[in-house]
């Protein structure tokens, strides 16, 4: 093959073109890409006073980054399932009269153990595990 | 192969929307060269500046959050944890700044080649427009990292408004969202920095651009005396757009120089309740009005120093503006033409009263 000095400079040019626009494109390109958030991983939270919290009744409390709903029954056992619907991320809400879990953007049904009764939700709610120690309710991350 | 591609492309535009006044104004327009050409770059470096400031405001812009509380915190958050973050804003920064400083050269290029004459009156003007929205998109972004220094700056920036009579109050209080400077002012500023501003100036950038590729480049007095043969000009497509872009990656370079030495502080946060710091300056390019207005005296007569500052700043700038349409006489036994003179004495006014305002 016959490299004349044209052809020779028109490589070395273009080759130092390219390393140009990448070295202009990929501090871009990073700085696109939301750095991770330096928040630390949370196992267990306090959730409030054991005798503050009424019968068949619910919140939404932050763990962390995700949201989780702790219940509250009629005969005074607590659930803790994570808050996001597994259909599209809506917070989901308790439904007192039927004692159901409902993601109302899309009427996705879950049972009290978090499964996913009716609607579109293919998963069930991730379980958490609540414990009350001394009159304060702790919620805890399974496994 | 890819030729092929291209010039197939081409010929299917064409056929729909024909690009002969394209062609025309690639193959046929042509800039003179002379002692003086170096100027026409000017211009051109201003709008590859713009350029840089559009690509690294919408990328700011993913990150910025608006407010008192979370203002000064997502800057903070951009140049520690964003990656690159450090980088965009100072290039966002240094080219702010060169863009200012390109943008007056080239002004006073044009202006001492009287470039601005018949037929390029509206050129001028709608490039004075520009400069004069250019320096208002400094204005409103110099608050929005919500710093201490930048904070007493808008404080004063905008009182300063205030002295004017009659409308002075309803404006301050208009361009402060309230009495006060707070995070009112700051979404205000966000606002006609980021969508006011830009939606405006590229009317005019636009309008600007339009008026100079449809009148060609200016030949100054003593070019067009030559000659016909003696007239050597340049095709503006390939060599003077080449010689334009190879000025744009020089300038590019020192860009990214200075925003990796000289990076720009970030400051303590601004505290409406703490006492104003040392140091309060505006940003250089205003700094030669802001110097004024400190060495004019209270009083003038019966007009308060300020307002007779700003009104004087007004109708020069006003002035400036309508420089074209002045008819001055020429005088055969000056050495220096009136206007000319003016020239000078205004650059040599910013230039004093500018380093005057860094060494008192």
């Amino acid at each position: 093959m016959k490299l004349d000095r044209r052809k020779f400079l028109n490589t070395l040019l273009s080759l130092s073109g390219i390393g140009g626009v990448l070295a202009v494109f990929y501090p871009i390109l990073s700085f696109l890409n939301p750095p991770k958030s330096a928040e630390p991983e949370v196992n267990s939270i306090k959730a409030g006073l054991n005798n503050e919290f009424q019968a068949n009744s619910s919140k939404i409390i932050k763990f962390g980054r995700t949201p989780v709903i702790l219940i509250k029954t009629e005969d005074n056992q607590y659930k803790a399932l994570s808050a996001g619907c597994t259909h599209l991320d809506c917070i989901v809400q308790y439904k007192k009269d039927t004692k159901q879990i409902l993601c109302a953007c899309h009427n996705g049904i879950y049972d009290l153990n978090g499964r996913n009764v009716s609607g579109p939700p293919p998963r069930p709610l991730e379980q958490y595990d609540v414990k009350v120690i001394n009159e304060e309710i702790v919620i805890t991350k399974l496994g | 192969m890819k030729k092929n591609y291209g010039s197939k492309l081409v010929t299917w535009i064409d056929d729909r929307f024909d690009l002969t006044p394209v062609r025309n104004l690639l193959l046929h327009k042509k800039v003179p060269e002379h002692r003086h050409s170096v100027w026409y770059y000017m211009g051109g470096v201003t709008l590859f500046l713009f350029m840089v400031q559009l690509l690294t405001g919408i990328l700011l812009l993913l990150y910025y959050r608006p407010g008192e509380d979370s203002a000064y915190e997502s800057v903070r958050f951009i140049v520690t944890e964003v990656k690159f973050g450090w980088l965009i804003r100072n290039v966002h920064s240094w080219s702010a700044n060169l863009l200012v400083l390109f943008a007056f050269i080239h002004m006073f290029s044009v202006f001492f080649s009287k470039a601005y004459e018949k037929p390029r009156e509206l050129t001028w003007v709608t490039g004075f427009i520009t400069l004069v929205f250019t320096l208002a998109f400094g204005f409103s972004g110099y608050l929005l990292p919500w710093n201490e220094l930048a904070f007493f700056a808008t404080k004063v920036g905008t009182d300063i408004v205030g002295v004017l009579p009659v409308i002075g109050e309803p404006l301050r209080t208009f361009l402060r969202g309230g009495e006060d400077v707070t995070g009112a002012t700051l979404s205000r500023f966000f606002g006609i920095h980021v969508a006011i501003l830009p939606a405006i100036f590229t009317v005019f950038l636009g309008l600007h651009l339009l008026f100079i590729q449809r009148q060609g480049m200016h030949e100054p007095e003593s070019f067009k005396k030559l000659p016909e043969e003696k007239k050597k000009y340049i095709p503006f497509f390939p060599d003077f757009a080449l010689k334009d872009l190879m000025l744009w990656v020089i300038v590019f370079n020192i860009l990214i120089f200075l925003s990796l030495y000289f990076p720009w502080e970030l400051g303590n946060k601004a505290d409406a309740l703490a006492s104003a710091p040392q140091g309060i300056k505006p940003e250089w390019y205003f700094m030669f009005m802001f110097q004024t207005l400190k060495l004019l005296p209270a009083h003038v007569i019966f007009i308060e120093g300020e307002l007779l500052g700003v009104l004087f700043f007004g109708a020069a700038g006003l002035i400036w503006m309508l420089v074209p349409f002045i008819k001055v006489k020429h005088k055969p036994n000056w050495k220096v033409q009136p206007l000319v003179l003016i020239g000078i004495l205004a650059v040599a006014f910013i230039v004093i009263l500018t380093i005057l305002g860094y060494i008192l």
